[in-house]
């Protein structure tokens, strides 16, 4: 029961934040409310004893994906009215696409899977010492190491990529060469040189500055 | 009820300790770097001066907090709230100490909860810390402060990688990611623990916590000479304090952390020595977690009174170039020596 209320009442913030991803005017409420669906997302995860995958999503999106996109947001300042423009004449599609996503997330929530049923059971092996986290490593190690291992270089090609396109030589780039910073000594920066005393006019036994600036000079 | 009630006891019995801590590490930061520095640190309210950090507090309450013009009202007073929940709510998994095992019960770590994956759980905490230090900068409405928080951001995400190897590290060595079982996994002596199989790991968590907490001698996201205090900079009064309270149980719990996970945390440094482990074996196990994690404090002020502030892009380079290759690097050790059975470390497991 008390877990029941917990559902719905993190539901309703979930769909809510969800809905204010893309209604709210300023991009950076934007970008926050689906920081909140995201945590949301997780503590329902949570509820639903998935708490390995729960602490990922708040690892990767909330901990890392969304900080990068707050930090461009806020750098960029996107004014968002141009990209208003147009609601009412792309409504059908925008619909069209709702109704497709609806009835695939319905054909996928209606399979045996989600069967309520099969949660009970799942309770049941979790009172006697069931790890959700051991499970998931234990699956994703054996039978889909390929898909894993695919998954994993995949990434690390997407990362590879954005680097080399960042990295172009340019001539307005300017490097600083770590090596060559600690290997300079005082001589190459510094030149000390031996310089007279300030000359003293001879016939009036002053320096040669002025009575006014004396008192800069020191 | 009586359980839910029995939880609630449990946060106070660790909330309150965790500001008085915190209270107290200020005002030890003052006294230590006084005294580093020749000088004498705080000593005109109470005796010796230990009644200072209430004294900070209550004048902290009664003032005003100033809502900048045009700043971001509700985001502007989120902001602090932000930044200490994941401070304090990352205690919920910490262990303290292990009870014994009676007829009852099994040996059970003495923490909040005993879940897990603890070790991911402080991980997730952590990194959402960053969302105050952010939003305050941005909802300021002020150029210092977002330069500060942009500052301070970018070096907690690219520390938090660094961080994060470190940990991989550790749960490859110990083969569990709960925090208990790390420790139970150090036991035997001082060169059991793990600072040695993974020393470089260990240096670099240290210098990576200072760094993620942006401490000295990585604080240029509060350079007094550049950016006045950074991210924080248009806040007063309590919205201030919070965030004050939320830097220092940031630097108590990354210190717990790195007592729990390379300085066998609750485990007796004398333990396996013949004739030495039976005379401190009355010392309660929490007591030497405590001194561990003291030692890993005033090592965090030591640093400040004795290195001069970082250059930024040094900062970003040391973090990305020296780290993080240096952690995967030691990864790489640390799986061929489990696989190669190496004692005395990895030959258990």
């Amino acid at each position: 029961m008390f877990t029941q209320i917990l559902f719905y009442g993190y539901a309703a913030i979930l769909l809510i934040s969800a809905i204010l991803v893309v209604s709210a005017r300023n991009t950076i409420h934007s970008a926050l409310f689906l920081v909140l669906a995201f945590f949301t997302c997780a503590v329902i995860w949570i509820l639903l004893r998935a708490e390995f995958l729960a602490i990922v999503l708040v690892l990767v999106y909330v901990g890392a994906v969304m900080v990068l996109f707050l930090f461009v947001v806020m750098m960029l300042n996107v004014n968002l009215e141009p990209l208003r423009e147009g609601f009412v004449r792309n409504l059908p599609v925008g619909i069209l696409v709702a109704l497709i996503v609806a009835a695939e997330m319905f054909l996928v929530l209606s399979t045996k899977g989600f069967k309520l049923a099969e949660q009970s059971e799942l309770a049941l092996v979790d009172a006697t010492g069931y790890s959700n986290t051991k499970a998931i490593g234990a699956v994703l190690y054996t039978d889909y190491l390929y898909a894993f291992e695919i998954a994993a270089v995949v990434l690390v090609l997407a990362m590879v990529t954005a680097i080399v396109l960042t990295m172009k030589k340019s001539v307005n780039t300017k490097r600083q060469n770590p090596g060559h910073q600690v290997r300079v000594k005082r001589k190459d920066r510094i030149r000390l040189i031996k310089m007279d005393s300030e000359p003293v006019n001879r016939k009036t036994g002053d320096t040669k500055s002025d009575d006014a600036e004396k008192g800069d000079v020191k | 009820m009586l359980e839910i009630l029995l939880i609630l006891l449990k946060i106070v019995l660790i909330v309150v300790p965790l500001i008085i801590a915190v209270a107290y590490l200020t005002f030890m930061e003052r006294k230590i770097i006084g005294y580093m520095q020749v000088r004498i640190g705080p000593n005109r309210v109470g005796p010796k001066g230990l009644l200072q950090p209430f004294a900070d507090t209550l004048k902290l309450l009664l003032k005003e907090v100033i809502i900048p013009t045009n700043a971001n009202r509700y985001l502007f007073l989120i902001a602090p709230i932000l930044s200490l929940a994941p401070a304090i709510a990352a205690w919920a998994v910490i262990p303290f100490g292990m009870m014994e095992a009676t007829e009852t019960s099994p040996a059970k770590p003495l923490a909040l909860t005993n879940i897990d994956a603890s070790l991911l759980y402080i991980l997730a905490l952590t990194s959402i810390g960053v969302y105050g230090v952010l939003i305050a900068g941005w909802a300021s409405n002020s150029k210092y402060a977002f330069l500060g928080a942009m500052r301070s951001a970018a070096q907690i995400v690219s520390y938090e990688i660094a961080m994060g190897f470190a940990l991989v590290g550790v749960l490859m060595a110990a083969q569990s990611i709960n925090l208990a079982e790390i420790v139970n996994q150090q036991s035997g002596g001082i060169w059991q623990w793990y600072w040695l199989p993974l020393l470089p790991l260990f240096i670099i968590y240290l210098v990576s916590g200072v760094a993620e907490t942006n401490r000295a001698p990585f604080d240029v996201a509060e350079g007094e000479s550049e950016i006045v205090a950074g991210f924080h900079v248009e806040y007063s009064g309590v919205a201030f304090a919070v965030f004050f309270l939320a830097e220092y149980a940031n630097i108590i719990l990354i210190s717990m952390l790195t007592a729990l996970m390379f300085l066998g945390g609750w485990l007796s440094p004398f333990e396996s020595i013949p004739v030495v482990q039976d005379w401190f074996t009355w010392v309660p196990g929490m007591a030497w977690l405590l001194a561990k994690t003291c030692f890993i404090m005033f090592c965090f002020l030591w640093f400040r009174a004795t290195f001069p502030r970082y250059r930024y892009d040094q900062i970003m380079r040391l973090g990305w170039k020296v780290f993080i290759p240096i952690t995967i690097i030691w990864i790489l050790v640390v799986g061929v020596a489990i696989v190669m059975k190496l004692p005395p470390w990895f030959d258990a497991a």
